[in-house]
C-alpha cells in the first residue's frame, strides 16, 4: 500500500481505496475484520462459559452427544459457471482497448479544444502505446468522476515528457583511452575530409552497372528507329504488367453487380435516400471507369499500331540501305480466340453500356421534364398576373403607367414559354455506342496480336557496309566512356574507361565503397566521353541519397536519365546530336534528337560484416535527429554568435515558438532580424568588447602615462627612446609633457632681452622645425628596410679580389714595412659604457710661441728704435734668437691637454718651441643615454679639445736651507692655443692623422712667436711656415665602430625631387662611373635642399653681391676685399649638418636661407663665398673634397694672378695651391654654375693636381655638350637683401656679455677673491677694435709694447679670443676652456674686455680679451721663476 | 616598504640553454642576449653570454648539450616589450671557418613557474646560387647584422631564411609585484580542470 501511495496522485489513491473497498477488502481491513472476529469469538467463548462450566460437572468428553452442537457438516458450495460469470461481471471490470470517442471525453455539448491550434505551448506528451492509452481512458471513464482526468482537448492530462532524447553528459574519456596501443590503421578508401564521425563507419555502396544511350550522335538512322521501337516495346511491357484493362473491367463489373444487387434488394421501388445516394455515386463511378477503360483500350491499340509502324519503317530502312545495324526483330504472335464467347461478351457489354447510358439519359430527361414543369407553372402564373395587372393599370390611369411598363418589360423578357424536353431514342444511343466502340475495341473474333521483340537478328558485317557506315562504326570504336563520382561536390572516384558496345551500351559493373564522414548532401555522376585524347563531359546525373533503410542486400538497379545539349555533326552515317534530320526521302518531317541516355546504378548503404547495415541510422541518422534538438551539435559552439546560422538552424529544426525553453533564442533571433535594440539577459561574447576597453576614451586622453606611451610610440623627438615610463600616474612629472605641449603651441620661451636675440631665437626655432620635418621623413624612411640592413652578406668576389686574396696567402707573415691594417669593426649594439675609448696620439708640435722674458725689456726698447728699418729686421731677429738661446734657458715648456666629455688627460711637458711628446692619451667615451646605436652615435655633439699649454714652474721654497731635502714648487699654466675636433668627425673618419694648425689667439701676452715678425701677408709662398703653430696628432676610436651607411639618398632615399627624371638618371650614372673608377674621391652632383628635395648642385651657384660696405672699405686692394668677404662669411656661425640632422644627409640651404638662419655647414659657407667671388668678378669654383679635420667638406677655389687659391670658407683663410699645411687633402670634383667636373687625374692632392678644367684628360665634365645645361635655372635668389645691424643692441649685448663673463669668472674661483683691474681692462678694450680692423694679424708687438708701457709693474698674461657670435653660452665655454681662472696666486688681478663688431644682417664678430695680472713686486718677493 | 605600493615589477629569470637538435652540425657554441622594450632594464645578471663549444655524444648521435645557465633579473614598469631571449648558434664549417648555424628567439614565459621552450633555429639564405657557393667556399655565410633582428618583426619581410633545427631552453620564472600593479599572470582557471579530471 505504501508503494501505491507514492506512485499515484492522492485523489487517485483515494479512489482506488474506494474501489478496493467495493470490490474486495484490502489487507488492512482484512486484518481489522479478523481482529473483530477474534474479539467476537472471545466474547462468544465468554458467553459460552457457563454452559462449559455446566458441562464440567458431567464427564468431559462425551463425543456423540456434543458433536451435533459443535459441528455442522455441509456439502461444498458450488456455483455453476454461468452464475459465477454473472457474479464476476458484477464485481469485475475489464476495460476494453477500443478507442474512446472524443465526444465521451469532453463535457457534453462542447467541442474539444485544441490548445496547440490556439497557439499555446503544449509540451510533448510521453510516449504511451495506443492500446494502453485506450485502456486507461476506458477505465477512467468508467469511474464516477472520470471526466476530470481529461483536458479540454479530450486527452488525458499529462505533463510534458521529461526524458531528453540524447544524453547531456559527455562521454567519459580517460586520458589513456584515446590511444589504443593495438590500433591498426584502417584502410580508408575514399575519404572526404571533414569532421570525424565518432559513431562508426558509414559506407555508401555505389554500384554502377552501365550506361545506355537512348540517343547518341553516332546513332545511325536505324538505331534511332530501333530505340524508338524499344521504347515502345518497353512501354508495352509495362502496360502489360500493369494490365489496367482487365483491372478496370473487373472494377466495372463489380460496381455493376453492386448496383444490380441494390436494386434487386429494394425491388426497385422507392429507395431510402441514403441508398439512393449511394446508387448515384456508383453510377458516377461506373461512368468514370468506363471512360478510363475506353481510353486504355484505345492506348493499347495505338501502341500496337505504332510499334508495327516503326517496325515497318525499320524493315524499309534495312531494305533501303542494304545492311542491318541492329539485331532487333519484332514478332507478332497471333492468338486465336473463341469467337462466339467474345461476341457474346462484346454484345453484353454494349448492351450494358447502352442501358446505362439510356438510364442516364432517362434520368436527365426526367430531371429536365420536372424542371420544365416547374417553369411552365411559373410562366402560367405570370401570364395570369399580367392580365390582371393590365386591368388595374387601366384603372389607375396615366400616372403610374411608365413604371409599370418598365416592370412589364423586365418580366416579359424572362418569362417565355419553356420548351418541352425531348425523350431519348434507344436505338440512336445504341448506334452511337457501337460506333464508338468499333473504333477502339478489338472486334469480336479478331485474333489477339501480342508483339514480341527479340534481338536475334544478325548485324551486317562491316566489310559489307557502305563507306559512311564503316566510318561511323570506326568512330564508334574510338569512343570510350567513364563516370566520375562526385560526393558533396568533391570528386571521389571514377570508373575505368570503357568503350561503346555496338548497341550503344557501356558496361561498367563497378562497385564503389564510399566511407563517409560527412553528412551526405549531394551525389552526382559526371559522364565523360573520351574521343581521341581529351575527355569531355557529356552530362551530369544527380543521384538521390538513398533512404537509410536501403541497404546493399535489397537494392534494385535504377535508371537515371541524362541528356546533353551538345551539338555534334558528322559527315558519315551517324545522325549527330542536336541536328535536324529526316527519315523521309523528301526531307520533310524533321526531327532533332539530343544525346541522352540512362545510367543504371544502385546507390545503397553498405552492410557491414559485423554491425549490420552501415547506414547513417546509427550515426548520421541519429545526428540528424540530434541536430534538430541540440543546437550545439548542429551549429557548433563557434557558430553560436552567428545570427544567420542560428536562424537557419531554428528554421531547420522547426523550433516550437511556444516552448519556454526557446523563448530567449527566438527573442534574440527576432531582434537580430528586425534590427531592434536588444535588451538581453543572456551571455553574448560581443558584449565583452566593451569590457575589454579597460578605460574610457576620455580617461585615456587624460592619463599622462598613456599619453607618454603614445608619444613614444609615435617617435616624437622628446620622447624617442624614452626609458622607463613610470607605471604610476603620479610619478610622471608634469613638466615633462608640459614642455612638449608648449612647444606644440609654439610658446617659445624668449629669454632674450633685445631685439637681436629675438631674431636669433626665431631663426633657431625655424631651424628646429626644419630639422623635425626632415627627421620625421627620415624616420619613415628608416622603417623601410633593405636586405643589407638586416643580413650581412659578402659580395661575390671579383677576379681581382680573388687574386689579391691569393697574394695575401703568399705574403710574408712579418713584413719589413708593415702597413696599417684595417681593424675589425664592432657592431654598435654589443657595446656598453666604458667599452669605447678615444685614443689620441700627440706626436709633436711646431712653432709654439715662446715666453718673453721679463728681463729683456731693454732689448725690446732697442728693437723698437730700429723697428722701422726693414733692412736690419732680419738681423735683429737673429740677434734676438741668439739672445734667447744664450741668456734664457727655457723658452717654453708646452704640454698638451686633451679634453673630451669632461675627461681631461695631459701629456708631460716638453721643452722648446718644437716639442716632441709622442704620447698616447686614452679618453673614455660615453654615448648619450647609453645608446650605442649608429644613429645615436652620429648625433653626438661633443667636441674633443686639444689644448696646448705652457707650464710655468715657480720655486716657492721659502728657506734655501731646505733645498737639499725638499722641493716646493708651484706650477702655472698658460693657454697657448687649441684644436677643436668634433666627435662626429672622428667617428666618420674612424681615424684622424695629420698636422693641424693650432688656433692661437692673435696676441699672446708674455709670449712671442718664433718667426712671427716678418709676416706681411699676401699670396706668396714664403709665409707658409710662419703663419702659426702646428700640432701633429693621431686620433682614433678603439674599437673601431661600424658606420652605418650615412647617406642613402641616391638609391633608396624617399625624398622626392623636382628635377627632371633624365637629369637624375644621368647624375646617378655619372656618380656610379666615378665611384667605379675612384671609389675614394667624392663626387657630388645632386644634393638635398632644406626641404629634403634632391637638387642638382649647379643650381646653387649664382653670382650674388656681398654687402656693399664690405666692398667699399678697400676699393683699391682687391685682395683685401676678398679677404674681408671671406672673413665676413666665416663670421657666420658654423653648425654641422651631421649633428643637427643626425647623420641623415647634408642639407644645402640657399644663401638667403643661410643668412636668415645664421648657421650652416661648410657647404653653405662655401656656396655663399663662391657666389660672392663670382659677383666680384673672380673665377670661382666649389671644391668637393676631403679636408682635415672636417672630413668631407666643400672649399672654394679661385683663380687669380695665374695662381689657384684655395679658400677655407668657414675659417676665412686662404691657401695657395702648393701650401704644405693646407687642410684640404683631396679634391673630388669642381662645381660651378654651368657644370660639374670630376677629377680623373692620377692624384687628388691639390699640390699635385692640375686645376685646368678645360683639359678633358684631367677633368670629366658632367655636361659634355655645351648648352645642355642652360635650362638649369638657379634656385638662389636674384639678390640678397642686407640690412644694417642695430648698433645700440650690439652695444647692449657687448655689455651683457662682459658682465656675464665677469660673474662667471668670479664663480669659477670660489676659494679666491677675484679682483678686476679696471685700468688694464679699459686699455684692452681700446685695443680690441684695432684687432678687428686687422682681423687679428700683425698688431701683437705694438700692442704688447703699449701695454708694457701702461702697466710696467705687472706681469701680464692674457690673450684675445675671437669668434663668430651664435649665442652667449659658447663664449663662456671658450673662456672656461682656456683655464684663465685656474690661477691661485694670491695677489692676482684680472682684466676683461669684450668687443662686438657688427656686420650687416646681424653677423657679429665677438672679441673677448682676458688677461691676468700679477704685480712684479709681489712676484719678486714671493717666488723666483724656476730655472730648469 | 610593503605598505608603499610598488612602482616597478621584477621578473627573475633563471634557466638554461639546455640542448639543441641540429642533426648536421657538430662542435657548436651558442650566444644569447636579451631584447626588451624601453621600459625594461636588467637589474642584475648577465645580459649576454657565450657558451662553451660542445660536441655530440659519441654513443648517441643526437643532441648537442650545453646546459648553459641564464640568470637575470629585470625591472620594468610596463609589460609591453616583455623580454625575449635571442639565441644564436655558431660553429665551424667544413673549412674550419666559424659560421652561424642558427638564430632563434622566444619570449620569456610570462607566468611564474618552470617552463620549457623548444624554439626552431634558422639562418638567412644567400640571395643567389652563386652567392651561396661563394659564401660556402669562403666561409662567409650571410648573417644578420644584429642577432636581435630575430626578435623583432620590422624589416623581416626582406629576408629569406632556412630552418636548421631546434633548441631547447628551460626557464624558471619568478615575478614580483606584478599582481599588485594589476597584471594577473597566474592561470588559475587553467589549473582547475586538471584537478577535476583526476580519476
Amino acid at each position: 500500500n505504501f508503494f501505491a501511495f507514492s506512485f499515484f496522485p492522492e485523489h487517485l489513491d483515494m479512489h482506488e481505496t474506494d474501489e478496493e473497498q467495493s470490490y474486495g477488502p484490502d489487507d488492512e481491513q482484512e486484518q481489522k475484520e479478523k481482529e473483530e472476529e477474534k474479539e467476537k469469538k472471545e466474547a462468544g467463548q465468554e458467553m459460552e462459559d457457563p454452559s462449559l462450566l455446566k458441562l464440567e460437572d458431567e464427564p468431559l468428553f462425551i463425543m456423540d452427544k456434543v458433536a451435533p452442537d459443535l459441528l455442522e457438516v455441509k456439502p461444498a458450495e458450488f456455483h455453476d459457471y454461468q452464475k459465477r460469470c454473472e457474479k464476476e461481471k458484477s464485481l469485475l471490470f475489464t476495460p476494453s482497448s477500443v478507442r474512446v470517442p472524443v465526444s465521451l471525453k469532453v463535457p457534453e455539448n462542447l467541442q474539444p479544444r485544441y490548445l496547440e491550434e490556439e497557439g499555446l505551448y503544449v509540451g510533448e506528451r510521453p510516449d504511451v502505446s495506443l492500446t494502453n492509452q485506450n485502456i486507461l481512458e476506458n477505465r477512467l471513464l468508467h469511474q464516477e468522476e472520470g471526466m476530470k482526468w481529461f483536458g479540454d482537448d479530450g486527452q488525458v492530462i499529462a505533463l510534458p515528457n521529461p526524458i531528453r532524447e540524447y544524453s547531456t553528459r559527455l562521454p567519459f574519456l580517460s586520458p589513456l583511452e584515446h590511444i589504443d596501443p593495438t590500433a591498426k590503421s584502417k584502410p580508408t578508401r575514399y575519404y572526404t575530409p571533414g569532421m570525424a564521425d565518432p559513431h562508426g563507419d558509414t559506407q555508401l555502396d555505389i554500384d554502377i552497372s552501365g550506361l545506355m544511350f537512348t540517343h547518341h550522335s553516332l546513332f545511325s538512322r536505324e538505331h534511332v528507329l530501333a530505340v524508338r521501337l524499344l521504347q515502345l516495346y518497353d512501354h508495352f511491357l509495362v502496360r502489360k504488367q500493369k494490365n489496367l484493362v482487365s483491372q478496370l473491367r473487373d472494377k466495372l463489373h463489380a460496381i455493376r453487380t453492386a448496383v444490380r444487387n441494390i436494386s434487386e434488394l429494394h425491388n426497385s421501388s422507392s429507395l431510402p435516400p441514403t441508398i439512393q445516394h449511394r446508387v448515384d455515386e456508383y453510377k458516377a463511378e461506373i461512368r468514370y471507369t468506363r471512360k478510363l477503360l475506353d481510353s486504355e483500350l484505345e492506348k493499347d491499340r495505338t501502341l500496337l499500331k505504332s510499334m508495327i509502324r516503326v517496325w515497318k519503317n525499320i524493315k524499309a530502312l534495312r531494305d533501303l540501305q542494304k545492311f542491318t545495324n541492329t539485331p532487333l526483330k519484332l514478332l507478332l504472335r497471333r492468338e486465336e480466340v473463341d469467337k462466339m464467347k467474345e461476341e457474346q461478351m462484346y454484345e453484353s457489354e454494349i448492351q450494358a453500356e447502352a442501358s446505362e447510358v439510356l438510364e442516364d439519359y432517362e434520368e436527365e430527361y426526367q430531371k429536365n421534364l420536372a424542371d420544365f414543369k416547374a417553369k411552365h407553372a411559373e410562366w402560367k402564373a405570370w401570364k395570369k398576373k399580367q392580365k390582371s395587372r393590365k386591368k388595374t393599370k387601366q384603372e389607375q390611369g396615366e400616372e403610374g403607367k411608365e413604371q409599370e411598363e418598365e416592370h412589364d418589360q423586365e418580366q416579359g423578357i424572362n418569362l417565355e414559354r419553356p420548351k418541352r424536353p425531348e425523350p431519348v431514342d434507344q436505338n440512336t444511343v445504341v448506334q452511337q455506342i457501337r460506333k464508338r466502340v468499333y473504333g477502339i475495341r478489338k472486334k469480336p473474333g479478331e485474333p489477339l496480336l501480342i508483339p514480341e521483340l527479340t534481338s536475334v537478328g544478325t548485324i551486317t558485317g562491316t566489310e559489307l557496309c557502305p563507306r559512311s557506315e564503316v566510318l561511323r562504326r570506326e568512330d564508334m570504336l574510338k569512343r570510350s566512356f567513364f563516370i566520375k563520382i562526385i560526393f558533396n561536390n568533391k570528386v571521389v572516384s571514377q570508373t575505368t574507361s570503357h568503350s561503346l558496345n555496338y548497341d550503344f551500351r557501356v558496361h561498367f559493373g563497378q562497385i564503389f565503397n564510399l566511407k563517409i564522414y560527412n553528412q551526405p548532401e549531394s551525389l552526382k555522376f559526371q559522364v565523360f566521353e573520351t574521343m581521341r585524347l581529351f575527355p569531355q563531359m557529356l552530362a551530369e546525373v544527380f543521384i538521390p541519397i538513398p533512404e537509410t533503410t536501403l541497404t546493399t542486400s535489397s537494392a534494385p538497379f535504377e535508371d537515371y536519365e541524362f541528356s546533353s545539349y551538345q551539338r555534334v555533326l558528322f559527315d558519315h552515317g551517324g545522325v549527330g546530336s542536336d541536328v535536324p534530320f529526316s527519315f523521309e526521302a523528301d526531307g520533310s518531317n524533321k526531327v532533332i534528337l539530343l544525346t541522352s541516355g540512362k545510367v543504371s546504378c544502385s546507390v545503397t548503404w553498405a552492410v557491414g560484416e559485423t554491425s549490420g547495415a552501415m547506414n547513417p541510422q546509427q550515426s548520421t541518422g541519429v545526428q540528424s535527429t540530434l541536430k534538430k534538438h541540440d543546437i550545439i551539435s548542429s551549429v557548433r559552439v563557434s557558430a553560436l554568435r552567428d545570427m544567420q546560422m542560428l536562424s537557419k538552424w531554428a528554421l531547420e529544426s522547426r523550433l516550437d515558438p511556444n516552448d519556454p525553453n526557446n523563448t530567449k533564442l527566438l527573442q534574440l533571433l527576432k531582434f537580430a532580424t528586425t534590427g531592434e535594440v536588444q535588451i538581453s539577459n543572456f551571455f553574448r561574447l560581443e558584449e565583452l568588447q566593451e569590457e575589454f576597453k579597460f578605460l574610457k576614451d576620455n580617461e585615456f586622453q587624460k592619463s599622462k602615462r598613456f599619453k607618454l606611451l603614445e608619444l613614444r610610440n609615435r617617435e616624437v623627438a622628446e620622447f624617442r627612446n624614452y626609458k622607463k615610463i613610470p607605471i604610476m600616474e603620479r610619478e610622471i612629472p608634469d613638466k615633462l609633457l608640459q614642455e612638449y605641449e608648449d612647444r606644440l603651441k609654439e610658446i617659445v620661451v624668449i629669454d632674450a632681452k633685445t631685439q637681436l636675440d629675438v631674431r636669433r631665437t626665431l631663426a633657431s626655432n625655424y631651424l628646429q622645425k626644419v630639422r623635425e620635418t626632415v627627421m620625421t621623413r627620415f624616420l619613415i624612411a628608416k622603417h623601410h628596410h633593405n636586405l643589407w640592413d638586416l643580413v650581412v652578406e659578402e659580395e661575390i668576389p671579383s677576379l681581382t679580389l680573388l687574386g689579391i686574396r691569393f697574394f695575401t696567402l703568399l705574403e710574408p707573415k712579418r713584413p719589413l714595412k708593415p702597413t696599417r691594417k684595417e681593424r675589425k669593426k664592432v657592431t654598435a649594439q654589443n657595446l656598453s659604457d666604458g667599452d669605447i675609448k678615444i685614443l689620441v696620439n700627440v706626436v709633436r708640435a711646431y712653432d709654439i710661441p715662446i715666453r718673453r722674458p721679463i728681463v729683456s725689456v731693454f732689448i725690446y726698447k732697442i728693437i723698437e728704435i730700429f723697428y722701422c728699418k726693414d733692412l736690419c729686421l732680419i738681423f735683429l731677429k737673429l740677434l734676438l734668437l741668439v739672445f734667447f738661446f744664450y741668456f734664457v734657458k727655457v723658452l717654453v715648456r708646452p704640454f698638451v691637454e686633451v679634453t673630451f666629455q669632461h675627461a681631461v688627460k695631459n701629456t708631460s711637458a716638453a721643452e722648446g718651441p718644437n716639442p716632441n711628446w709622442n704620447e698616447e692619451l686614452e679618453l673614455p667615451f660615453r654615448a648619450p643615454r647609453g645608446n650605442y646605436s649608429t644613429s645615436s652615435l652620429r648625433s653626438v655633439k661633443d667636441n674633443l679639445f686639444v689644448n696646448v699649454f705652457d707650464e710655468l714652474v715657480f720655486d716657492v721654497l721659502e728657506d734655501d736651507r731646505e733645498r737639499g731635502t725638499g722641493i716646493h714648487t708651484r706650477t702655472e699654466r698658460h693657454w697657448l692655443g687649441s684644436v677643436r675636433i668634433p666627435f662626429t668627425t672622428i667617428y666618420f673618419q674612424s681615424q684622424i692623422d695629420g698636422t693641424f694648425k693650432i688656433d692661437c689667439p692673435p696676441v699672446l701676452l708674455g709670449y712671442v712667436k718664433y718667426y712671427g715678425i716678418g709676416n706681411d701677408g699676401g699670396y706668396d709662398a714664403v709665409r707658409n711656415l710662419s703663419n702659426g703653430s702646428y700640432i701633429t696628432i693621431f686620433i682614433t676610436v678603439e674599437p673601431q665602430l661600424a658606420i652605418a651607411e650615412a647617406v642613402r639618398e641616391k638609391v633608396s632615399f624617399p625624398f622626392h625631387s623636382d628635377e627632371d627624371e633624365k637629369l637624375l638618371q644621368a647624375a646617378e650614372k655619372f656618380h656610379k662611373r666615378a665611384f667605379l673608377k675612384f671609389p675614394t674621391r667624392r663626387c657630388l652632383t645632386t644634393v638635398s635642399d632644406i626641404h629634403g628635395k634632391t637638387v642638382f648642385i649647379s643650381r646653387y651657384i649664382r653670382p650674388l653681391d656681398p654687402p656693399a660696405e664690405l666692398l667699399e672699405t678697400s676699393l683699391n686692394n682687391p685682395q683685401a676685399t676678398a679677404e674681408l668677404v671671406a672673413y665676413f662669411v666665416s663670421l657666420i656661425p658654423s653648425l654641422p649638418d651631421s649633428v643637427s640632422f643626425a647623420g641623415i644627409c647634408d642639407l644645402w640651404c640657399t644663401c638667403d636661407q643661410f643668412l636668415h638662419l645664421l648657421a650652416g655647414d661648410e657647404e653653405e659657407h662655401a656656396v655663399l663665398l663662391c657666389n660672392y667671388f663670382l659677383a666680384m668678378g673672380k673665377n670661382a669654383w666649389l671644391i668637393i673634397g676631403n679636408a682635415i679635420p672636417e672630413g668631407p667638406t666643400v672649399y672654394v677655389l679661385t683663380y687669380e694672378q695665374n695662381k689657384f687659391i684655395i679658400w677655407n670658407p668657414s675659417r676665412g683663410q686662404f691657401y695657395s695651391q702648393y701650401e704644405t699645411f693646407c687642410p684640404l687633402q683631396s679634391v673630388g670634383c669642381l662645381v660651378n654654375a654651368d657644370n660639374v667636373w670630376f677629377n680623373i687625374q692620377q692624384y687628388d692632392s691639390p699640390m699635385r693636381m692640375n686645376f685646368d678644367i678645360s683639359k678633358s684628360k684631367f677633368w670629366k665634365p658632367f655636361f659634355t655638350k655645351s648648352g645642355s645645361h642652360t635650362n638649369l635655372c638657379s634656385i638662389q635668389p636674384e639678390e640678397l637683401i642686407y640690412y644694417p645691424t642695430d648698433k645700440a643692441a650690439v652695444a647692449e649685448l657687448q655689455d651683457r656679455i662682459e658682465k656675464l663673463l665677469k660673474e662667471r669668472i668670479t664663480e669659477w674661483r670660489p676659494r679666491h677673491p677675484t679682483r678686476w683691474n679696471r685700468y688694464c681692462s679699459s686699455s684692452l678694450r681700446q685695443f680690441l677694435p684695432m684687432l678687428e680692423m686687422s682681423r687679428g694679424r700683425d698688431v701683437g708687438d705694438e700692442h704688447r709694447l703699449e701695454l708694457q708701457n701702461l702697466l710696467g709693474d705687472y706681469r701680464i698674461c692674457g690673450f684675445p679670443m675671437h669668434m663668430p657670435f651664435s649665442d652667449i653660452e659658447p663664449i663662456i665655454e671658450a673662456v672656461y676652456s682656456t683655464g684663465v681662472h685656474k690661477n691661485d696666486i694670491f695677489n692676482l688681478e684680472f682684466a676683461l674686455a669684450v668687443y662686438i663688431c657688427p656686420y650687416p644682417n646681424n653677423v657679429l664678430s665677438v672679441w673677448v680679451y682676458v688677461a691676468s695680472l700679477v704685480s712684479k713686486k709681489y712676484l719678486q718677493s714671493h717666488m723666483s721663476e724656476s730655472s730648469y | 616598504m610593503a605598505a608603499v605600493s610598488p612602482s616597478v615589477f621584477l621578473l627573475l629569470v633563471n634557466g638554461q640553454i639546455e640542448s639543441a637538435n641540429l642533426p648536421e652540425f657538430d662542435d657548436l657554441y651558442c650566444k644569447y642576449c636579451f631584447v626588451y622594450g624601453h621600459d625594461w632594464s636588467p637589474v642584475s645578471g648577465l645580459e649576454e653570454g657565450i657558451s662553451q663549444i660542445t660536441s655530440k655524444s659519441r654513443v648517441t648521435q643526437q643532441d648537442l648539450v650545453w646546459n648553459f645557465p641564464i640568470d637575470i633579473t629585470f625591472k620594468s614598469t610596463n609589460p609591453f616589450g616583455w623580454p625575449q631571449v635571442v639565441v644564436s648558434v655558431y660553429g665551424p664549417d667544413v673549412f674550419g671557418n666559424d659560421v652561424v648555424r642558427g638564430y632563434g628567439a622566444v619570449h620569456i614565459p610570462i607566468t611564474p613557474g618552470r617552463h620549457k621552450r623548444t624554439i626552431p633555429l634558422f639562418v638567412p639564405e644567400s640571395t643567389s646560387r652563386l652567392q651561396k657557393f661563394t659564401s660556402w667556399f669562403l666561409g662567409r655565410r650571410p648573417e644578420f647584422t644584429d642577432p636581435k633582428v630575430v626578435a623583432q618583426g620590422e624589416g623581416r619581410e626582406v629576408t629569406r631564411v632556412r630552418s636548421q633545427g631546434f633548441l631547447t631552453l628551460s626557464f624558471n620564472i619568478v615575478t614580483k609585484d606584478l599582481k599588485k600593479l594589476g597584471y594577473d599572470m597566474t592561470s588559475e582557471v587553467l589549473s582547475v580542470p586538471e584537478a577535476t579530471y583526476r580519476p
